[in-house]
């Protein structure tokens, strides 16, 4: 009974931490998509953000710096290099009104083939191999107990939760962000009352795509450290977008939802140990298909139920353009 | 919404509807584009790889048309990526934003991949090609069409849906692989039954299908009454309702051809190229394929066209990835430029910028 227990803290809190993934992305394309702009490149942003982050510290390798200005820097060079992809997307779709699923796709293939470029270049340096992941173990302080999943919670989980309820507290108390719901909701109201839209589309896109490539960071640094994990963060993205409809637009919500995301991600592989029970090989690829399969199922519900506040924001994926009447 | 406040401050430009252009300033202006885009990816290869630039741009010609067996190569990958991108066309023209062309060619590949399994050593290869061809339109259609029925009915967001749909089928495919697989190595080998004839060349068969079926795409989107109400669903559900189209009806119309054609490119890379079936079998084309359609502005023939394109730069990039000793990640890094060139581009040819007259006076309109 108590291998069963510490089996399903070590599994929950595994699925909990690999959920902060989930979270980081689904904070910001919640910004995104409550500014109107349903952002289909935060696969390829998160790829961005992970690339970025390990770019930098593989260039910092030898600087000697101490480990917390190094980890500070890392999540800085994470956020720019997201927010640089938040740019173009908002470039191509706010001031050019391109269609927003096709660039946001476009951004996806673009992000990961270029993620895929810079990792592969810094981690096949055959004389020190793989030496971004040196600084794994700051990202992850060993703070608890012996508990193995214990490690995969350091600082980045924290700041995943505290982004999200910054993220919802800006968007349901400020005035900034009554705007910004605003501006998602019915733009031309937003610019008829004196909110600068273009402005509001920029800034929400740019940082919630900065969030996002945190996500990337925290997937390779925080939960996998290893070299290849950059290889499934396109696919975690996916997720991502996927829980924002979940948790209906909303950041509180999404740390739950994140967390329950990571159960189901990882129940295909772990229940099965976890209960001593042998499944055949191929229904755990069946259970793999609930985290989808989940979300089907709510966005049907939501779209039956037609409650006012769980609908998406009503101008998503519309371009404004002032002049159209 | 011209400000009241005048002489404040007048922006050095703003933005401006423009009348249609003619065809050909339009096409310039692509062009203009798409050879920028390339310069700057010759750029790129440059800084990173010391490449030369003329040769970067002549390697990606030798890519795709160095030698016949890459020109084979290059017609038979346009026609599959022709093939999906046409699938999602009647879905788009309708503005309904199918981005689950993956999963359903995965899901018609599967159909056809499970006939031949289980009924391969029972009937002769006509027959069962014929079985393929069936399962694969029927079930690529039923995948197809369960998004529309919500969207018809309650609403319900067709991108979110359609794209979750994919994983969905990637997870019954790798069910499947691991069932059809005893050893549990979920590598399916190539299956002897089921090939389709193969017409003077290997690839001919494949490509004079795809062409076909553009041509009839085409003028069943033109010419017939079915087609005339996806582009009024698409231009304005409530003129179409007014007008006393059933939109609810032509939404799950569309998407029941969009996932049958999706399940015809399915049963093509089965029976006619791999004989096989694997997670990765589409391997993004349903994705690229929507590149291809809004770039061609859902026009199946121009598509002829776009999907050379696309492939021309994939496999131009391929050459310069072996050539140059770069990762095999850069041809999609090439792609996504040159797409954001493109989809850039298409803002000059639909506005133009209206600059300020003078720079005291801010009394113009």
């Amino acid at each position: 009974m108590e291998q069963f227990f510490s089996q399903f803290l070590d599994f929950a809190l595994t699925a909990v931490s690999l959920g902060m993934t989930f979270l980081y992305g689904c904070t910001g394309e919640i910004l995104t998509e409550k500014a109107g702009h349903l952002n289909l490149g935060i696969p390829g942003i998160m790829c961005m953000g992970g690339a970025c982050g390990c770019l930098t510290l593989k260039l910092l390798n030898q600087s000697g710096l101490p480990p917390v200005l190094l980890v500070l820097l890392t999540l800085l060079a994470s956020f720019i290099g997201g927010m640089l992809m938040g740019i173009i997307y908002s470039f191509l779709t706010v001031t050019l009104k391109a269609n927003q699923n096709v660039t946001g796709l476009a951004m996806t293939i673009f992000g990961a083939g270029t993620t895929k470029f810079i990792m592969s270049g810094i981690s096949s340096a055959t004389e020190a191999f793989q030496n971004y992941l040196y600084a794994k173990n700051y990202f992850r302080f060993p703070f608890g107990g012996n508990t193995s999943a214990l490690n995969y919670n350091g600082i980045m989980v924290f700041l995943a939760i505290a982004i999200a309820l910054i993220a919802a507290f800006v968007l349901n108390k400020t005035r900034a962000g009554l705007h910004l719901r605003a501006v998602g909701e019915n733009p031309a109201t937003a610019d008829a009352v004196g909110i600068n839209v273009t402005r509001y589309k920029y800034v929400a896109t740019c940082i919630g795509s900065g969030i996002a490539a945190l996500g990337g960071l925290f997937y390779i640094m925080g939960w996998s450290g290893t070299c290849d994990a950059y290889k499934s963060i396109e696919q975690l993205g996916w997720i991502s977008i996927a829980l924002v409809i979940f948790t209906l637009w909303r950041p509180q919500i999404s740390i739950i939802g994140s967390a329950l995301f990571g159960l189901l991600y990882l129940a295909g592989t772990r229940i099965p140990t976890l209960l001593g029970i042998q499944f055949d090989m191929s229904v755990t690829k069946l259970l793999e298909i609930l985290p989808y399969a989940v979300t089907i199922i709510v966005l049907i519900v939501t779209s039956v139920g037609k409650k006012k506040e769980n609908q998406p924001p009503a101008a998503l994926g519309l371009p404004y353009f002032r002049e159209e009447r | 919404m011209k400000t009241t406040n005048t002489a404040v401050r007048e922006p050095l430009f703003h933005v401006v509807k423009r009348d249609a252009m003619p065809l050909w300033k339009s096409m310039l202006i692509r062009v203009i584009a798409v050879v920028a885009a390339l310069l700057f990816c010759a750029l790129l290869s440059v800084l990173l790889v010391h490449a030369n630039p003329f040769e970067f741009i002549e390697t990606m010609f030798k890519g795709s048309f160095g030698s016949s067996r890459r020109l084979w190569r290059f017609a038979k990958d346009a026609a599959v990526l022709l093939c999906i991108s046409l699938a999602i066309t009647p879905a788009f023209r309708m503005r309904f934003w199918n981005i689950g062309a993956e999963g359903q060619t995965l899901i018609g590949a599967l159909s056809a991949v499970a006939v031949m399994i289980y009924l391969g050593d029972k009937v002769s290869n006509g027959v069962l090609l014929v079985l393929m061809f069936a399962a694969s339109v029927t079930v690529g259609a039923i995948w197809g069409c369960i998004p529309a029925v919500f969207k018809a009915k309650w609403n319900t967001n067709e991108t979110l849906f359609t794209l979750m749909m994919n994983y969905v089928a990637t997870g019954l495919v790798a069910y499947f692989l691991l069932l059809w697989t005893p050893s549990g190595s979920s590598v399916l080998g190539e299956l002897q039954v089921g090939h389709l004839p193969t017409v003077g060349h290997n690839y001919l068969l494949l490509i004079l299908a795809v062409l076909v079926l553009t041509a009839l795409l085409y003028i069943y989107l033109q010419y017939t009454k079915q087609g005339y109400e996806i582009s009024v669903v698409g231009e304005s559900e409530n003129t179409a309702r007014y007008i006393g189209i059933n939109v609810n009806r032509v939404i799950i119309r569309t998407m029941l051809i969009s996932g049958a054609i999706c399940g015809v490119a399915g049963f093509l890379i089965v029976g006619a190229l791999d004989h096989s079936i694997a997670e990765t079998t589409v391997g993004g084309m349903g994705f690229t394929a929507i590149m291809v359609s809004w770039m061609a502005k859902f026009n199946p023939l121009v598509m002829i066209g776009t999907s050379a394109f696309v492939t021309f730069l994939e496999q131009g990039a391929a050459q310069v990835s072996t050539n140059f000793d770069i990762d095999s990640s850069f041809p999609s890094m090439v792609v996504g430029i040159v797409l954001f060139f493109i989809i850039g581009c298409e803002f000059f040819i639909g506005y133009k910028l209206k600059f300020r007259q003078t720079a005291k006076n801010g009394g113009e309109s």
